[in-house]
Formats: structure tokens, sequence, C-alpha cells
């Protein structure tokens, strides 16, 4: 199988601090991956080189064999990468389903093959009922399921989820956990995700890499992983003995 | 077109036409000082809707839109004057030099980050060394000014823009009608999303594809054509020109009012604000000379508390409270 996503070597430095050190990992296509580690470890700066906000220092990003790194991140999002941010970022005035009208707008032309396809996100991230909405008003775990729909939009080949599931409730996390699996079997979209809920970790991943001060220090299936010694110290901890 | 009218409320159709009758048919009832109001309202809400298009709905600020307005009346005024070519071909070479400007700003903004404050300190900067370069060309007659004399053979080509107020009252009411409309459209197209998307939060708007240093050139490109028209016709309506009149930063802020007062990034937050400052601050002078106080601030003062008092009144605009007080909600924005 080939890889959809793969980044080799990538280093990413901020003055000096090397928030990403040459790390290494594929995503094969149709596989839900993880990348996971303790705050500070470079997950967001390494998911931000991917999606364009920075370019790398060095090393090499390729989706689907073509390179991607130093793209600006609307070119990455059009060659098929679409991403949720970590504190989210709706547009507050508009619409929760103007919001995703944005998104599906970048493949499509006119407004009502948009507005089909962003109802037909909304309604499988429960947001249809709330379609009018404007944006601000939502809760936060309605916002958490706009980003993905938004990002979901731009029928990405890769979605780049940065923590949805952190602040919801173990009833959302389910719900969330069950959607994203659904949009994996089902259309096959690939997803990597950086997550610090393990239970969500454990139930999507099939596989995980394990950052650690920039360094990727373990990856493996889940279940190798959260045995992993070096994990359990810098990680996991006594959490989930 | 046809989506447009029919996303608009009946009932806002009904009130829509009724208006649309009386501003026709108004001038019948008006004389020529009522007409020249009229003129400046639609003048103002014309001007007011393209930096509407640039500020309310891509989110990018400009202090400096005398410039563009400036350049296109100077462009046509100095075709006519030194060639004797016609506004209505003059207003081609207007838009162009100003949609120059307007592209140089604009790239000069987005293409280095300059954002918001810092963006319009930028616009201001253009508007102002435009301001003092004319006050030195010798042939735009420098700050003494420039002046369309009067030519009996063509006091009455209307094509020519040569006319009385009634002429100009029609024209700045087609182009106040048209503008509303076009900005409508545009809106409602893919493009306006993409404009919202920028305005809202451009980090986002990136991470969802949108070539924002595109779509916001493209504002800036529209929005100073747009005003460069307004300008060649208020020129041909003063028929003279001055520097420190056409550039001056008071002109920027005259025109971004009414949109502020009626609510930015509506399509009738411009109208409506022109329709409530202009005869406000034409009626104050009218008042003062009448009571033959001097006063020259007096209308800048007068804008300024009209805009305190309406932004904290009512934050968001006239309209939007206007539309709910008409019943007009849903979706007639």
């Amino acid at each position: 199988m080939t890889a959809l996503l793969e980044v080799a070597g990538v280093s990413k430095r901020f003055r000096g601090v090397l928030a990403v050190d040459s790390v290494s990992f594929e995503v094969p296509a149709g596989v839900i991956f993880a990348v996971i580690g303790p705050n500070g470890a470079g997950k967001t700066t390494l998911f931000n080189t991917i999606a364009g906000v920075f370019a790398p220092d060095g090393g090499a990003i390729s989706l689907a064999g073509e390179r991607i790194d130093g793209l600006a991140p609307n070119e990455i999002c059009a060659r098929g990468i679409g991403r949720t941010f970590q504190i989210v970022r709706p547009f507050p005035a508009l619409s929760v389903e103007d919001n995703v009208m944005v998104g599906a707008l970048l493949h499509r032309r006119d407004l009502a093959s948009a507005r089909e396809r962003a109802q037909a996100l909304l309604r499988r991230l429960d947001l249809f009922d709330r379609r009018r909405q404007i944006a601000a008003t939502l809760t936060l775990p309605d916002r958490k399921r706009l980003e993905v729909a938004r990002a979901l939009a731009t029928e990405p080949r890769l979605l780049l989820l940065d923590e949805v599931m952190a602040g919801l409730r173990p009833t959302e996390t389910d719900r969330m956990v069950a959607t994203l699996r659904e949009l994996n079997r089902e259309s096959g979209l690939t997803i990597l995700l950086i997550e610090h809920v393990m239970r969500a970790v454990m139930a999507l991943a099939s596989r995980v890499l394990v950052l650690d001060h920039g360094i990727a220090i373990a990856r493996g299936a889940p279940e190798a992983i959260v045995r992993n010694p070096a994990v359990v110290q810098s990680y996991l901890g006594a959490e989930t003995a | 077109m046809r989506s447009l009218w029919s996303s608009i409320p009946v009932r806002g159709r009904v009130i829509l036409l009724v208006w649309a009758a009386l501003l026709l048919a108004a001038p019948i009832a008006l004389d020529r000082y009522l007409i020249s109001i009229f003129v400046l309202i639609f003048y103002f809400a014309y001007v007011g809707q393209a930096w509407n298009l640039m500020m309310g709905f891509a989110g990018q600020l400009s202090l400096g839109h005398a410039l563009y307005a400036g350049l296109g009346g100077y462009v046509a005024a100095l075709l006519w004057f030194y060639f004797g070519i016609g506004p209505w071909l003059g207003v081609f070479a207007g838009v162009a030099v100003a949609a120059t400007f307007g592209a140089v700003i604009g790239w000069l903004g987005f293409r280095f980050g300059i954002e918001g404050v810092y963006f319009a300190l930028l616009t201001i900067a253009f508007a102002e060394f435009t301001r003092i370069a004319f006050d030195n060309m010798p042939f735009t007659g420098g700050a003494g000014g420039l002046f369309l004399l009067y030519d009996a053979q063509r006091s009455h080509q209307w094509w020519n823009l040569r006319g009385g107020p009634l002429l100009f009252y029609y024209l700045t009411l087609a182009l106040a009608a048209g503008a509303a409309v076009l900005t409508a459209s545009l809106t409602r197209s893919r493009l306006g999303f993409q404009w919202l998307a920028v305005r809202e939060d451009e980090q986002a708007a990136l991470s969802l594809g949108i070539n924002a240093f595109r779509v916001k050139m493209i504002a800036i490109l529209i929005s100073a054509g747009m005003t460069a028209i307004g300008g060649v016709v208020l020129t041909f309506y003063y028929n003279n020109l001055f520097p420190a009149q056409a550039f001056d930063i008071g002109r920027s802020i005259e025109m971004i009012l009414a949109p502020i007062i009626g609510g930015l990034g509506t399509i009738f937050g411009p109208i409506v604000g022109a329709f409530i400052l202009t005869p406000l601050g034409e009626g104050l002078i009218a008042l003062t000379q009448k009571l033959g106080i001097d006063a020259p601030g007096a209308k800048a003062v007068f804008y300024g508390l009209a805009l305190m008092v309406i932004i904290t009144v009512r934050p968001n605009g006239i309209w939007p409270w206007l539309r709910r007080l008409l019943g007009l909600t849903e979706s007639g924005s």
C-alpha cells in the first residue's frame, strides 16, 4: 500500500527551540492515524507544518507522492488536506450553514450544489437543526462538530483533526468517534488526529505515533503503545494503570 | 437578478417599489436646492456602498477612499480639459488609474501582511501623498484647482455630463441603485462567501482553500473602481477640483460615515445612512447660515456627535434595527 501522506525527516525550529526534530512517518490511505504526546511535544507544530501554516526547516512532506511542503495553507487545502483548529475558529457572524458553505464552495462553483453538500454534512454532524443559528452562539461541542463539517466540506482526501475531542463530555466523545469511524469506513477518508483523549485514540486509531520534545519516541498499534515503557513514562504515566 | 428579487420578502418588495417610484417622481415637487441635496444623498449612498463592499464584506478598512474619487475626477477632468475627451470615455481611464492605485495599495498591504489599522494608515498615506503631488503639479492646476469652464455649445450634451441638477439627480440615483444591486449579487456569489470568510477569520479561510490575497485584491479593485466613477460624476457636477478637498482625509471620513451609521456589511446600510446623515448635515449648514452664525466646522462637529450617538444606541447601525421595525427580518438584507 502506498502512503497517502509521507512525512520524511521534518524539522521545525522556533528561535533556537527545535519544536519538531526530524520526524518521519507515513499515513497509508484509508487509515486513522493518531499522534499523541504530552503538552509541548510539538504535535500542533507538526500539524501546522503539514497544513502549510509553517514551512518546515528541513525534511519533506508529500501527499500522494507530490511534495507539498512550503505550499500556502490554501494550496494545501486545494490539494486535498482538510483541517480543524485546536482552538476552534468558526466564522462567528455567519450562520452554521454558511460556515460549511464556505468550505463546500472550494470545489463547487454554484451555490445550490454547495448548499446541498453543506446540508448533507450538517445532517451527518447533527447540526442540521441549528443550521440557521449564528456560529458564535453555538456551544463548544457544536463548534467542534462545525469545524469538522466545514473541513469535510472541502472534500479532503486527508483530514487533520487537532484535538477535536478536547472539552467534550464522554457521551459527546463517543458520538464524535462514531461519526469519524463511519466517515472512514464509508468513504475511505484518511484521518490524522492529534488527541489527548486516550479513550478516543484507542477506539479510533489503527496506528499511533508518540511525540515527546519534538522527537518520535514510539510508534505502532495502540494496544502496544499503551504498554510501551517509554510512552508510559513520558506521557501516559499512571493514568492508564 | 431574478433570484435576488425573489429573496426579498413581499412586504420588502412593496416598500422598495413605492420608494423607487417616489424617488423617480420626486423632482417634480422639488426645487433646485432640494434636488442638489438628493444628489449628495445618492452620491454618498453610492460611494458608501463601494467602501462598504471592501470593509463591510471583505473586512478591509480603508480610510483613504477619497483617493479613488479624486483620481477618477482628476483623470476624467484632465482628459476633458486638455483633449476634449468626454467623461463617458474618461470614466474608463479614471477607473483604470484608481484601480491601479488600489492594486498597489492592496499588493503592499496584503502581500506583506499589513492588517487592520496599519492597513488603514497605508490607505491614508497614499491619499495624502497624492494630495501633495497634485498640489504641486502645474498641469493639474496645482493647489489653485482645476475648473471645467462653461461651454455654451456643449452645455446640453448630457452624455458628456453637461447639464443641470436633474441630470445628476437621475444619474446618481441610478449609480446608488446599481451599486446596491451589484453588492447584493456579489454577496450571494462564491466570491461573496469568500469575502465573508476572510473578514471573519483569515486563517480559517486559508485552511478552507481560499486564496485570501486574491479575494482581497478583487475587493479593493472593485471598490476603487466604483469610487472613481463616483468621483467623475461629482467632478462634472461641481465643475471644479481642488487637491486639498478631493484627497482630503475629511472627505474619506465623510464617505464612510453613511455605511457605518446605516449598518456595515448590509446592502441598505449605506443608503439609509446617507438618507439620514446628508440632509441633517446640509440642514445644519442652512440653519447656521440663516441664523447668521459663521461656524465652518459645525458640520464636522455634528457628524461626530451623530456618529457617537448612533454607535452608542445602535452599534450595528440603523438598518438592522429599521429592518426589524419594518418586519423584514427574514432575508431582506
